[in-house]
Formats: C-alpha cells, sequence, structure tokens
C-alpha cells in the first residue's frame, strides 16, 4: 500500500481508472449519470446512430429547465417545449430509467433531487450535462459537467477521456458572523480568486468553517465552483454527510451501509497531502455579499459601493467596468444599499433547498413584499416539507408567489424571465448578460439578502433589517 | 466531425474578458436541435437588435470580419454553462479555431468534439495578435495544428501544444465513442472489478 499521503480527489480519481491513453489522458469510468430534460435530443442522436445505452441502471432523471413552475395544471403551450418533457418521460420510461416527472414529488432540479434521493453518493464518479454538477461534490465525490457529445459518450461506454485536473485546497477558517451565509463565502471567494481562478482545477473545500456547515450549505458553496472556473468541488464527507444519506432511497442500506461507510471514511485527504494550489479564506471577516457586474466575481460587501472606472488603472479592466456598468444601468460609486430592485427570485440549483427557504422566511416573516417576489422550491419533496413547516403561509402572506419546482428564473429556458431593464435580486448562481432574460440586469445573494431586497424594494443588509419593526 | 489540419482565415479581435458561453448562445434557443440554423444565433443578443437587424456596433457585424473563420479572444473564452450549442454555433457559423489565454473547461473539452480547435497562447501574445487585427482589420492568421503554430498578420509564428491524444483526433476526425468501444474488454474487466470492491453502488432495477 502506497505511504505517499494522498488527496481525496487523487483517492477517487485514481480508483476510476480504466486505462491510460496518449499524452497523459485517462479513460475514467463514470459510476452515477443524472439527466435532465434539456438533454433529452442525446437519446434521439444515439438512436440515430445505432448506438445502445450502455447501463441504464446507473443513470436516474428528472425535469427541471423546460418545466413550468407557475401553479395549477402545468401545461406547455409552445409544442415544442413540450416535447422536451414528454420526450423525456417516454424515453426514461423504454429504458426503465428512474424518473421523476411533472406530478412526482420527486421531481425537482437535477442537483437537488440526486442528494435528495441519495443517488449521490461520496467516492463515486458523477456526470450531468449541466456545468452546476459540480454541486454534488458536496458528498465527497468527484461530479462534474459535460456537453452533450461527452454525455452521448457516457451513455455509450460508461466512461470518458480526461486529462487529470490538479488539485486546489480552499481552507475557510474561524467563524461566519451572523448574517453572514454559505451563498456569502463563495461569492467572496470566487471574487477572491476570480471567474477563472480555479479553472484545470478540481478544489477541496476545507477548514472549520466549511466543517461547520449543513449538507445544504455545502452544496451552495460546491455549485457555484464553476463560477470560479473550476469544473468541480469537493468536500471531505463526514458525520453531516452520513446523517443526510442514512435512509435516503438509492442509499445503500444494512451491511452495505457499513461496507460503504468503512470505506468512505478512508476518502478525506490525508495529513500532508500536497494540493497544486492552495488558498486561504477567513470566515469571520466576511459580510453578506452582492454581486454588481456580470460575471460572478464581480461581488463586493453589501455595505461597499459601485466601482469606479476612472480608479482603476488597467485599460482592459477599466473597459470591462463601463461595459458591465452600462448593461446594468449603474452608476459609479453608488452605495449598493441605494441600488432599486424590480423583482426578486429566490431559488436555483444554488439556493432552493429547505434551509435556505427557512432563512428567507425568518426574514419575511410580517413583512410585506413591495416588488414582484418569488419562491420556487428546488424539488417537491422540498415544497412539501417547506409547507408542513408553515413557509409557504409565510411566504404567501408576504405577498410571495409560491410557484412549483424547476429551475424557472436561474435561465428562463422555460419562460420564466424577467423584462428588459429590469433589476433582479436573485439568489442564482450567474449574472451574465442575458441570463434571466433578454436585457435583465441580475444581483447574485443568499436568500435571506433576496428576502430582505424583497421587502424593502431595494439591495439591503439583511443586519441592518433584523433590528427593525416588522 | 470535420478534421482539423490548418486554418488560414480572417480573424476577428473579441477583446472582453469571460465572455460566457450564455452571450456566446442565449438559453432560449437550447432547445432547436442542432443544424445550420445555428449559424444564425451566434452571439445573437449582442450581434441583432431588438428588431433582429445587424447591431453596427457589434465587430463580427463589420465587412472587414464577416468572413472570419477565427476568433482571438480574452482569458476565460467560454466560461459559464456546459451547452455545447455554444460551439455547435461557432461551427454552424463557419468558426475554425479560438484563440485565447485561457477557455472555461467546459467549453474547451466541447470544443474538440466538434471540430474547433482552442489554442492557448500566453495573455501577452493574444494581445498582440488583436492589437494587429484591431489595426488591421480583415487580417489574416493561420492556425496550423500539424505544425502547432499560430501565424500572426506580421508573419511572426507563435508556436502553442495540444495535447497528443486530442491533437491526433482532430486532425483524423476520428469517432472518440468508436476509439473507447475498442476499450470494451478492458472497461468490462474494470466494472466487474469495481462492482466487486464497492457493491453498494449496484442498484437494483425495478420491472
Amino acid at each position: 500500500m502506497s505511504t505517499t499521503p494522498r488527496t481525496l480527489f487523487e483517492k477517487i480519481w485514481s480508483r476510476h481508472v480504466v486505462t491510460e491513453g496518449a499524452g497523459g489522458m485517462s479513460l475514467l469510468y463514470i459510476d452515477r449519470l443524472l439527466m435532465h430534460d434539456g438533454a433529452v435530443h442525446t437519446f434521439d442522436r444515439l438512436r440515430k446512430a445505432g448506438r445502445a445505452i450502455r447501463r441504464p441502471d446507473a443513470i436516474a432523471a428528472t425535469a427541471d429547465h423546460y418545466v413550468p413552475t407557475a401553479t395549477g395544471p402545468r401545461g406547455i403551450a409552445d409544442p415544442a417545449i413540450r416535447g422536451m418533457v414528454t420526450e423525456m418521460a417516454r424515453h426514461t420510461a423504454d429504458l426503465r430509467i428512474p424518473y421523476f416527472g411533472p406530478g412526482d414529488a420527486r421531481q425537482g432540479i437535477v442537483h437537488v433531487m440526486g442528494p435528495e434521493q441519495g443517488f449521490t453518493l461520496p467516492g463515486i464518479t458523477l456526470v450531468c450535462g449541466d456545468s452546476h454538477t459540480a454541486t454534488h461534490g458536496a458528498f465527497g465525490c468527484l461530479a462534474f459537467g459535460i456537453g452533450a457529445s461527452e454525455l452521448e459518450h457516457v451513455l455509450v461506454t460508461s466512461c470518458l477521456w480526461q486529462r487529470k485536473p490538479r488539485a486546489m485546497r480552499i481552507r475557510v477558517e474561524g467563524a461566519r458572523p451572523p448574517g453572514v451565509a454559505a451563498k456569502d463565502v463563495i461569492l467572496a471567494l470566487i471574487a477572491s480568486i476570480s471567474a477563472a481562478g480555479g479553472t484545470g482545477h478540481v478544489i477541496e473545500y476545507a477548514g472549520a468553517a466549511i466543517a461547520a456547515m449543513s449538507m445544504d450549505e455545502r452544496m451552495t458553496v460546491c455549485n457555484m465552483s464553476i463560477e470560479a472556473g473550476a469544473r468541480a468541488g469537493m468536500v471531505a464527507p463526514d458525520a453531516t454527510t452520513y446523517a443526510y444519506l442514512e435512509g435516503r432511497p438509492f442509499a445503500p442500506a444494512g451491511a452495505q451501509w457499513d461496507a460503504a461507510r468503512a470505506h468512505w471514511e478512508t476518502l478525506p485527504s490525508d495529513e500532508g497531502a500536497v494540493f497544486d494550489a492552495e488558498v486561504a479564506l477567513d470566515a469571520a471577516t466576511l459580510a453578506p455579499t452582492v454581486t454588481w457586474g456580470t460575471s460572478p466575481q464581480e461581488a463586493l460587501p453589501i455595505t461597499g459601493r459601485v466601482p469606479d472606472p476612472a480608479e482603476t488603472a488597467d485599460p482592459a479592466r477599466r473597459s470591462a467596468i463601463e461595459r458591465m456598468l452600462a448593461y446594468m444601468g449603474l452608476a459609479a460609486n453608488t452605495p449598493l444599499t441605494a441600488i432599486k430592485v424590480d423583482r426578486v427570485f429566490i431559488g436555483s440549483c444554488t439556493n432552493s433547498r429547505l434551509e435556505d427557504l427557512r432563512s428567507a422566511a425568518a426574514v419575511v416573516r410580517g413583512r410585506r413584499v413591495v416588488v414582484p417576489a418569488w419562491v420556487v422550491a428546488g424539488s417537491g419533496l422540498i415544497k412539501r416539507a417547506a409547507e408542513a413547516e408553515g413557509l409557504d403561509r409565510i411566504f404567501r402572506e408576504a405577498g410571495f408567489e409560491w410557484r412549483e419546482p424547476g429551475c424557472s428564473m436561474c435561465i428562463g429556458m422555460n419562460g420564466d424571465t424577467g423584462r428588459p431593464g429590469e433589476r433582479v435580486a436573485s439568489t442564482s448562481n450567474r449574472n451574465f448578460e442575458g441570463r434571466q432574460g433578454k436585457g435583465v440586469r441580475t444581483h447574485l445573494m443568499s436568500p435571506a439578502m433576496a428576502a430582505a431586497a424583497a421587502v424593502t424594494g431595494r439591495l439591503t443588509d439583511v443586519r441592518a433589517l433584523a433590528g427593525e419593526a416588522r | 466531425m470535420d478534421p482539423f489540419t490548418s486554418v488560414t482565415a480572417v480573424a476577428v479581435p473579441l477583446d472582453a474578458v469571460n465572455i460566457d458561453t450564455d452571450r456566446v448562445i442565449p438559453a432560449r434557443f437550447l432547445h432547436k436541435s442542432r443544424g445550420p440554423e445555428y449559424a444564425g444565433l451566434l452571439f445573437h443578443d449582442v450581434r441583432f437588435d431588438e428588431d433582429g437587424r445587424e447591431r453596427a456596433d457589434f465587430i463580427m457585424n463589420q465587412p472587414a470580419f464577416r468572413g472570419a473563420r477565427i476568433i482571438v479572444a480574452a482569458d476565460n473564452f467560454g466560461c459559464g454553462s456546459s451547452r455545447e450549442h455554444a460551439v455547435w454555433a461557432l461551427a454552424a457559423y463557419g468558426i475554425r479555431a479560438v484563440v485565447a489565454p485561457s477557455f472555461g473547461d467546459i467549453f474547451f473539452n466541447n470544443c474538440f468534439k466538434i471540430g474547433v480547435l482552442p489554442v492557448v497562447v500566453p495573455a501577452e501574445t493574444a494581445a498582440a495578435l488583436r492589437r494587429q487585427l484591431h489595426a488591421m482589420p480583415g487580417a489574416s492568421i493561420t492556425v496550423d495544428l500539424e505544425a502547432q503554430t499560430v501565424t500572426g498578420p506580421d508573419g511572426v509564428r507563435i508556436p502553442f501544444t495540444v495535447d497528443p491524444f486530442r491533437r491526433q483526433g482532430l486532425l483524423r476526425g476520428e469517432d472518440e465513442i468508436a476509439l473507447t468501444l475498442g476499450h470494451e474488454a478492458t472497461i468490462a474487466g474494470f466494472e466487474r472489478r469495481h462492482a466487486d470492491e464497492e457493491p453498494w453502488l449496484t442498484i437494483e432495477r425495478r420491472a
């Protein structure tokens, strides 16, 4: 047995290499595949090519990108869009792939459904045709997003040719101050290392602040690894991970659970394991964070001001800031808390889990929204659990729309978009130009901060709101 | 997939950093099957106005750059969403190579599957190429995968490297799935061992 200390990533990687190709490419075995309605054309392409799906038993599927989230009958008017969902049901039925579609309480955002069902497990390789597959790394697995051709490749061969990424460790030490959420940690991290800071790397999040996080919080952090350029993020499995997984439908049970857990306990990075890059962040120094620009890296503490391009020496950076301010309709030096919003969206694979809804509801309770505001739970099961706690009543009484699960206004593929020029306080993951609809301006933040914006109509420091009368 | 050996063509400079795949092709078009109409979807919302007319201020709409088949970009081109549709749109439009200091990882991988070559050069080199292309609108450059060189408008050759596996795949226009299926016996052997070692991963299929 090797005595060289190894990282969590190295342990999972080396266990999945089937063979080595030319020039350092490895054929990597893929244990599990998640599919969503956006990938439905893949089935047709494979059928046309006469290629069989090698392991339908290693797949689970749902519909999230194209499903409507308005309450009431979930009909889809546009036949092309409707086909994305109905074809998904047909293909998965033909192949006997577990499919959680509209009408099934387990339906939800693919990165919410996988963990919720215990399909996501420590130590595995897991892929999905979606960049936010990084979310699943919260369980100590190697999970990454792939494109359509790679998806076909996995379906037919159960493998992918991959160049081994480098390993980066980000230690988040200290304790988060009140009002500072997991979302603030990851937004501050991306601002610190940049949207390309993790390119070519798999990030392992470690340190006391990560160890103290719940699974919902770890998923929020890992989810946005892609926004730092990394294909994957991961957290070593621990007691929190096992407590979450035990008893979930796809998780092992009985003697298999014990055997699995014994293996999982060998996975955390060894003392002295060497990473290609190390980053440190002190959680105690963080404040609630919002983005002001059109890249997730353009994030600042809510106490800050919109940057002034005139104060930037680098001409390329100056013109980038100018372009972002023009798109965002913002003037330099405006206090962030003076920015008015037109709409609020609480949802997405980043922040649509039960704890997210609880933290937003705690801010909303006894207050009224002053702009249109939506809550879109990550899955039917989360929606049901929130209703059992009475969270839906709190949101509804405050004037929120309490909608059906799906990706919704994070990406707007189902028609859930803002209007051109509208400014949205959003708990999603991308503030790119046009992401939430053509010309829509997105500010990313935590669920509590989005809730605060909904009741004040502007970007708001949730810590200041806490003391105010309801 | 179209093989790629060498392309000499008009190159268009895109100066912005972090050009994400949502910018390359907005999400509302992604339900469309891959086809020639993707050419009209490339950079749609920055390329066309509300009425579908070309925006004069978008560089690829300027006469000198119309025939561009190569893009010279800045850092982190193709970041964000995994949508391969971004590469489909580039390919349908006629783009065969993108030269940049860095790329989004998933976009980078997707490019090789479609036959669009992503070329990594140092940031200063990319910036110098973009300056030349702005100074000489419509100038051609050569991207030679066989020789692994980019030849700028000034005739200066810039070396780059592509890992041998992907280079060979592109030069031959190889079907990667067919190549992998050639390893089926190895994969099956691995799979049996892996299932013995981690039996808890086997999911019982319901009828």
